[in-house]
């Protein structure tokens, strides 16, 4: 607990550079290494992008597409409605959990009960929350597979724990076309395990490179996990988000597994709306139970009406799960003609997209273009200054790989950024322009 | 799909949950709820609204729903949805009589719990001490001791009220000196609740003075609870201790819409202060659920859009709302004196503490529990019609009789109760009782 307070005392937002040197100065005098610059920063600078209208914004993971009509509709009519307008039950809305258990107990074959094995929070950020503060602690360690989602890193430390990294590596050394062609060394996996490993942090469909792990590279986790007793804890927002010839294998369906692994989703990633922020953690109760407790001492319940709708809209699509009209599987058909648009504008500019299997994200190498970066000031990785880069005289942003890697690891992904790819057409229209006409300019 | 079975072999061996959730693991209101729920009785306990939102909130909501901004589904500013803290920033300038700045000295919660969490989160460490007054919304010990720290509790005591007349929770105060002796250089900080739930009470600007004092002295930090501000009766002032010489720059005031907008489902709160303190709760904040919903927060900023508007008119919600609430008090005490229990009128928010010591001969005895009595006293009433609740004997370290009863002054007319059962015409409080029928029906 201590060590992110001392670092808090030395975080001020937002983080101009002056205040970013200042923070290195004072991380230098008291020893504390230089991790929590990413933290807070750069999403806020990123965002800060997003409210300017002229630039093309492929960064943030937030979808310009409007969610199902359906969805929409719900949430009104839930609005008339005046009971649904105060508390409901803590630990989930009773129609949603219901919802939510019917789905998966058809997903993943096995019975789930919705009061004691569901917990629903806020956003698929707020189970992570939930579960890394009510089963990690000091003297744990925690296992990171890099790239990561950002937040992995500060929740495990501030719940007083190591992050032990792990980085997938480009098997084709150089020539990965695939999200696929990035695995986990095997052994070097083993070696991460020891007596202090309380969990693995598993996110399957890929943030940011869109891997889509295999039932064997899920059965080495789930063997390393049993032998060693630790937990997973799978983060599976964009597990809908799979696309032709890929499947998405829960973890905690292998054998051995349900025991030790929450399993997340997202109503954000399922049906478009982030702006909800509702997620949920399933397990065994006497994991979920944990978890429960830390809900009601955090934020006790999640909002009424958008729980409501949220069941309403999983009954019309749990009820269609055999139909492929189903919005589990139109909107991964949908995004995969925007995926495949998105890969061929940026070949045909000249940098080598990484195809992913799955999620809402592509990751491109942007080294080859050799771009003259001398101008960008900073003692910055080579990604952070292309974007910035690119935000100023290209009006087009993604987000730099770095951010989303250990401080050992930044050598390794600082020649990729990524860009978001669930936005209307317009969007990738103006996108198309922009990569069309880079060669043309001058910088 | 066929059913996965699992081995023996896999089940985790060694003890998985963190130690910070020991001693937090219980929570009144799971239990509760879930006995009103087995019950079917009328919900007077937990404590939301049974009246709907204000018209001018739902056609808001309604209207925001229909429109064709999609962009209402998706994320927005991770700490606040930028009309909300405008508004907010406005407003609360205004009642704190200072400049506000909606980046930095205004932060949106889920709900005034989540404000509560991140202050607790960001201020409290291993061996601060925290004073926390009597009776407390029950939240605030577990907050304090998950976050490392050790309550410190202090109680608000009764003085006898003038001849023939009823106590109210302004006759509750607390000791200057008692109150002086629980500040030492490990108090971090006070957690101060007015208008406070369970009582009622609204601290006098005399009160608070006190309380800053001490702050002031041991440079210690104020969590002020101020949920209930617009629930304040008798013409009483709310006054806001973050607008207390020496306060502003330690003080974290906390409000909710849930409370304002009678629309507790909605979650979604704030958190007022100086950047130096918001700054730490932001970091708190992006660590743990990093963006509130956006619908809710859009409809909140036209309600106080609104509100601002009207403010200190007679057709403002902030005017008419209490107005209706302190009538249904005013009820509410008549009956509960009519069958001879003694309440303790409030100044403010929507509950109300009876003396119940009178009725200790209807509730069955039972031999050798350790339940303590008001627990049992409550479940009883749930089992016979009414769902009240018993937090003195759990939430007191102080003096008081567990025999004092917290109920809930609704006002519902005709209007769904929880249960689903048949409406109610005013009062509310209901029990049905051999020979006793406390409300005309």
């Amino acid at each position: 607990m201590t060590f992110w307070k001392k670092e808090c005392s030395l975080r001020q937002w937002p983080l101009d550079t002056k205040t970013q040197d200042e923070l290195k100065a004072l991380t230098t005098m008291c020893g504390i290494k230089l991790v929590s610059k990413r933290y807070c920063h750069h999403w806020v600078e990123f965002t800060k992008v997003a409210a300017d209208p002229s630039i093309v914004n492929l960064g943030q993971g937030l979808p310009d597409i409007s969610p199902p009509s359906y969805v929409k509709e719900e949430l009104a009519n839930v609005a008339a409605v005046d009971r649904l307008n105060q508390y409901t039950r803590g630990f989930g809305h009773p129609s949603l959990v219901k919802a939510l258990s019917q789905v998966y107990e058809r997903v993943c074959g096995r019975k789930i009960d919705p009061l004691t094995d569901i917990l629903v929070t806020v956003g698929g950020y707020g189970s992570l929350f939930s579960t890394i503060q009510a089963l990690i602690e000091e003297g744990d360690e925690v296992i990171i597979i890099e790239p990561f989602y950002d937040c992995y890193e500060p929740m495990v430390k501030m719940a007083g724990a190591k992050p032990v990294f792990i980085p997938l590596r480009n098997k084709n050394d150089g020539n990965c076309a695939s999200s696929a062609d990035w695995v986990l060394d095997p052994g070097e996996l083993a070696k991460k395990f020891n007596s202090k490993t309380k969990a693995i942090i598993l996110n399957t469909p890929h943030n940011p490179i869109g891997k889509v792990f295999t039932r064997e590279e899920l059965q080495v986790i789930a063997d390393l996990c049993i032998k060693h007793d630790t937990l997973c804890i799978s983060d599976e927002v964009y597990e809908w988000l799979v696309y032709k010839g890929k499947k998405h294998i829960k973890i905690a369906t292998l054998p051995g597994m349900w025991e030790r692994t929450i399993t997340i989703g997202s109503a954000g990633k399922t049906y478009s709306v982030t702006g909800w922020k509702l997620g949920w953690s399933i397990g065994p109760q006497n994991l979920i139970k944990h978890l429960q407790v830390v809900h009601q001492n955090t934020l006790y319940t999640c909002p009424t009406p958008l729980q409501e709708a949220l069941a309403r809209a999983f009954w019309i699509d749990y009820k269609r799960m055999d139909d492929p009209d189903c919005y589990f599987y139109s909107l991964s058909r949908e995004l995969e003609s925007k995926r495949d648009r998105m890969a061929q504008l940026l070949r045909e500019v000249g940098l080598k997209p990484v195809i992913p299997d799955g999620g809402y994200f592509m990751i491109a190498d942007v080294s080859t273009l050799n771009v003259d970066l001398s101008d960008v000031d900073g003692n910055q990785p080579y990604d952070y200054k292309f974007v910035k880069w690119m935000i100023k005289s290209k009006k087009l942003s993604a987000i730099p790989l770095s951010a989303f890697c250990g401080p050992e690891t930044k050598g390794q992904f600082e020649k990729y950024i990524r860009f978001c790819f669930i936005k209307e057409d317009s969007t990738l229209d103006a996108a198309e322009v922009i990569l069309k006409n880079w060669t043309k300019q001058t910088d | 799909s066929s059913k996965l079975s699992f081995s023996s072999q896999a089940k985790m061996s060694r003890p998985v949950q963190a130690r910070r959730l020991e001693g937090v693991d219980k929570n009144i209101w799971v239990e509760f709820v879930k006995l009103a729920a087995t019950y079917s009785t009328v919900n007077l306990g937990q404590g939301f609204p049974d009246f709907p939102p204000p018209d001018f909130l739902k056609e808001a909501f309604t209207r925001a729903l229909s429109g064709e901004k999609h962009m209402l589904h998706q994320y927005t500013r991770a700490f606040g949805h930028p009309p909300l803290v405008k508004i907010l920033a406005q407003l609360f300038g205004k009642l704190l009589g200072r400049e506000l700045d909606p980046m930095t000295n205004v932060m949106v919660t889920v709900g005034a719990y989540q404000a509560l969490f991140c202050c607790f989160q960001a201020f409290v460490d291993e061996g601060d001490e925290v004073i926390i007054i009597e009776p407390f919304f029950d939240c605030y010990e577990p907050m304090v001791k998950m976050a490392g720290g050790t309550p410190v509790f202090i109680p608000l005591r009764p003085k006898a009220p003038k001849d023939g007349k009823l106590m109210s929770s302004a006759d509750w105060q607390l000791d200057p000196a008692e109150l002086a002796s629980k500040f030492s250089e490990r108090t971090k900080a006070i957690v101060l609740n007015s208008p406070n739930n369970p009582l009622g009470k609204v601290f006098s600007r005399e009160e608070l003075e006190l309380i800053a004092d001490l702050c002031v002295k041991h440079d210690a930090l104020c969590i002020s609870d101020e949920v209930y501000e617009w629930l304040v009766y008798d013409g009483k002032e709310h006054v806001r201790i973050a607008s207390l010489r020496g306060m502003w720059d330690r003080t974290v005031s906390i409000g909710s819409a849930g409370k304002t907008f009678s629309v507790t489902g909605w979650k979604v709160g704030w958190t007022v202060g100086p950047n130096r303190l918001l700054q730490h709760l932001r970091t708190m904040h992006q660590n743990s659920v990093y963006h509130c919903a956006t619908a809710a927060q859009e409809v909140v900023a036209q309600g106080f859009q609104r509100e601002f508007e009207r403010y200190g008119k007679p057709d403002s919600y902030f005017v008419q709302l209490p107005k209706e609430m302190q009538q249904k008090r005013d009820q509410l005490v008549q009956s509960l004196v009519a069958v001879g229990m003694k309440p303790i009128i409030p100044e403010g928010t929507y509950f109300l503490v009876a003396d119940i010591s009178e009725f200790k001969s209807d509730v069955p005895d039972v031999p050798n529990s350790d339940e303590p009595y008001d627990s049992r006293f409550a479940k009883w009433m749930v089992k016979n019609k009414v769902n009240a609740s018993a937090l003195f004997h759990r939430i007191y370290h102080g003096v008081f009789v567990p025999s004092l009863l917290a109920v809930l002054i609704r006002a519902s007319s005709g209007g769904n109760t929880t249960s689903g059962q048949r409406p109610h015409p005013d009062p509310v409080l209901v029990w049905k009782k051999p020979g006793h029928c406390l409300s005309p029906w």
